[in-house]
């Protein structure tokens, strides 16, 4: 503690010189990191606590966040249609020590319309010993689909809310500090997920487009299937053709 | 985004200081009207006597980490603090549970005075949290901007009256938009208890502070969530039934739902426009194990359109669904230029034990939007292409059966020609 009291004049100083610059500094010169944003390539460094403070994080982004066991964390990522989009969050416990037992971490998914996401795979609810150092809970949602039914339930293009919270814990071990790290990655789902319609996309203000757009590119692979058929189709027309023609050679070649 | 404004922010800040002068660096960019508000509310109860945080009193260790907080606000943040339990040290009940005063007010912090008025404290008296917590949050006052208080106490209220986990309710429910956090310096199951529960009223969090050095690191890390600029929802009183219903816009609006109520809202949705509304309760106090949340919305008539539902059991702090209903144009009808009137019923399946009060009802959170989207899905296959080896044989069958028919077509043809 002495240091950072030495290190103050330091930082007057510093933030004397920012003013002069540009005062961003004078936020972050004296707090050790900015509001929201602030780690490796600007990936957040606080999550939100409420859907509507929840923290944008980009597709392959790491974020982290610090927070005491039994705040609920809530980040958002985008993803477009075709594409399956997998959360995971790394949580690292409070010391074995100060603990009272074994704690259930726990990943909800939810679209754009705040409704639940199934986890198609992963493991979104884990248990921790409490010898246990980190818990990894994951969730793979199921394909984003580029329109579905007013009544379906099904993923739409859009903002996903991810809400990381401890499930079961002892009560005595409530407020204590633990630190959190999400990724949301996704990956294209391929041809067999190629589908038509659109919609705009759910809540996307709040998140930036994911670079192969919201509703994906027009490419697919159903396109070399169905130019594939067509030129088989052709061929198979030819040889047919040729098959009455010259009935005598196809016959000799028999 | 953030960056940005923090940056425009900067540049605003760099005109008013050369405008001004030579400014003091915490003046320089006095927070405006609608900046965040925080209130920091200091224990100074005879029991932060007690050494026990890294063999320093809990005292020391709050002054200590009170300064590094003045060090690190935020220029864009409005910051006051209270103190409770700090002038009267006697033992008289009534005298004690009215002790809480304001050490600095609410508005662009002045360190050096700040940390000035922060040393003189000793630990003196009661804790009259529920006392306190009122009082801040009329030092928060009401003008905009998110209003945060961060309680830091190590003891569960001496007074008994009011109980603070309902003042906390009754001071959420009032529709400011206020949130309580709250740090514990003890670590006993009634302070824990307390203090989850004040946090739990109003969205808030709650930490228990082991080392001394979490302790700044947490209130700087709330202090700074303040700063994060949020939509804050408008108040609506929803009805009991749609044709009472108050009309909504698109926009965020809050709400509050008592245990077994139904509350009916309206829209207005032009054809061609998408409703998208998602619909948070919170579960604010002590419920029971099982709940859900259930949003439907009504046409004429009082058919169902689409519904969302939800439910879940063990702890959680809001239940949330939501729905989608586009209202195609058909055709160019004088009569479908006309908007629609769809009814929003909001309901919930929480209940609790008999102990626990139900007025004000649970927090309900409504986000309503009206956007223009297409729903005409052309094909369920994008563009209506084909895939998969079965589309391969069909089509290569098909034209191996053309080839074949074309070429008997035409030997019957020339056969029939030489016949003639």
């Amino acid at each position: 503690m002495r240091v950072t009291t030495m290190a103050r004049p330091a930082a007057a100083v510093l933030l004397a010189a920012a003013t002069l610059f540009t005062t961003a500094g004078a936020a972050t010169a004296a707090s050790p990191s900015p509001a929201v944003s602030g780690g490796e390539d600007g990936a957040p460094t606080e999550a939100g606590t409420t859907f509507r403070t929840a923290t944008p994080v980009k597709q392959g982004q790491k974020a982290t966040a610090s927070a005491s066991t039994g705040d609920y964390l809530y980040w958002q990522f985008p993803a477009g249609a075709g594409q399956r989009a997998t959360a995971e969050a790394t949580v690292q416990l409070p010391e074995a020590a100060t603990r009272h037992g074994g704690a259930t971490w726990q990943l909800d998914v939810f679209d754009g319309l705040r409704r639940r996401q199934a986890c198609a795979s992963g493991e979104p609810t884990k248990r921790a010993l409490r010898q246990d150092t980190t818990v990894k809970v994951t969730c793979t949602l199921r394909t984003v689909r580029p329109w579905a039914d007013r009544w379906a339930n099904d993923p739409l293009p859009g903002a996903y809310y991810v809400r990381l919270t401890v499930s079961d814990v002892p009560d005595q071990d409530l407020g204590l500090p633990v630190k959190a790290e999400l990724r949301a990655d996704a990956e294209d789902a391929g041809g067999a997920h190629a589908e038509g319609g659109e919609v705009a996309p759910l809540h996307a203000a709040a998140v930036a487009e994911p670079e192969s757009g919201w509703n994906g590119g027009w490419w697919s692979a159903r396109w070399a299937w169905t130019v594939g058929g067509a030129v088989l189709g052709a061929l198979a027309a030819i040889g047919g053709y040729k098959l009455t023609r010259h009935p005598h050679r196809a016959a000799r070649q028999q | 985004m953030i960056t940005t404004k923090r940056l425009a922010a900067g540049a605003c800040a760099l005109l008013a200081a050369l405008a001004a002068g030579i400014a003091p660096a915490n003046a320089a960019d006095g927070p405006s009207k609608n900046s965040p508000k925080v209130e920091l509310v200091l224990d100074v109860s005879g029991s932060m006597r007690a050494t026990d945080l890294d063999g320093r009193s809990r005292m020391s260790v709050a002054k200590e980490a009170f300064g590094e907080v003045i060090d690190a606000v935020p220029s864009g943040v409005r910051l006051g603090i209270r103190t409770l339990g700090a002038d009267y040290g006697g033992d008289d009940k009534t005298l004690g549970c009215k002790d809480s005063k304001q050490l600095y007010r609410v508005g662009p912090v002045d360190r050096t005075e700040a940390k000035t008025a922060v040393a003189t404290l000793q630990p003196t008296g009661w804790t009259p949290i529920g006392y306190a917590l009122r009082g801040a949050d009329q030092d928060l006052g009401t003008d905009g901007g998110t209003r945060r208080i961060v309680l830091i106490t190590d003891g569960e209220d001496s007074c008994g009256q009011p109980d603070p986990c309902d003042v906390a309710r009754e001071l959420a429910a009032k529709g400011t938009h206020l949130t309580i956090d709250t740090l514990g310096l003890a670590h006993d199951d009634k302070t824990r208890e307390q203090l989850s529960c004040i946090a739990e009223a109003t969205g808030g969090t709650y930490t228990s502070v082991q080392h001394k050095d979490e302790l700044s690191g947490r209130i700087k890390q709330l202090v700074r969530r303040a700063e994060v600029p949020v939509e804050t929802p408008k108040p609506v009183n929803g009805a009991d039934e749609c044709a009472k219903a108050p009309e909504l816009g698109a926009g965020l609006w809050t709400d509050r739902a008592t245990f077994s109520e139904h509350r009916w809202y309206k829209v207005q949705v032009k054809p061609g426009q998408e409703l998208r509304t998602s619909v948070s309760v919170g579960a604010d106090r002590a419920v029971d194990r099982d709940y859900g949340v259930l949003i439907r919305a009504v046409g004429p008539g009082g058919r169902e359109l689409v519904r969302g539902s939800d439910a879940g059991s063990g702890r959680t702090d809001v239940m949330s669904s939501g729905l989608r209903y586009p209202v195609g144009k058909s055709g160019d009808d004088e009569e479908d230029k006309e908007a629609r009137t769809v009814c929003l019923e909001v309901s919930h399946s929480f209940s609790a034990p008999a102990s626990v009060k139900r007025d004000p009802g649970l927090p309900v959170e409504l986000a309503v939007d009206l956007t223009d989207s297409p729903d005409s899905p052309s094909d369920i296959a994008a563009f209506g292409l084909g895939r998969g080896w079965v589309l391969l044989a069909v089509l290569a069958l098909t034209g191996l059966i053309a080839g074949l028919v074309w070429g008997w077509v035409s030997r019957w043809r020339v056969s029939v020609w030489r016949a003639n």
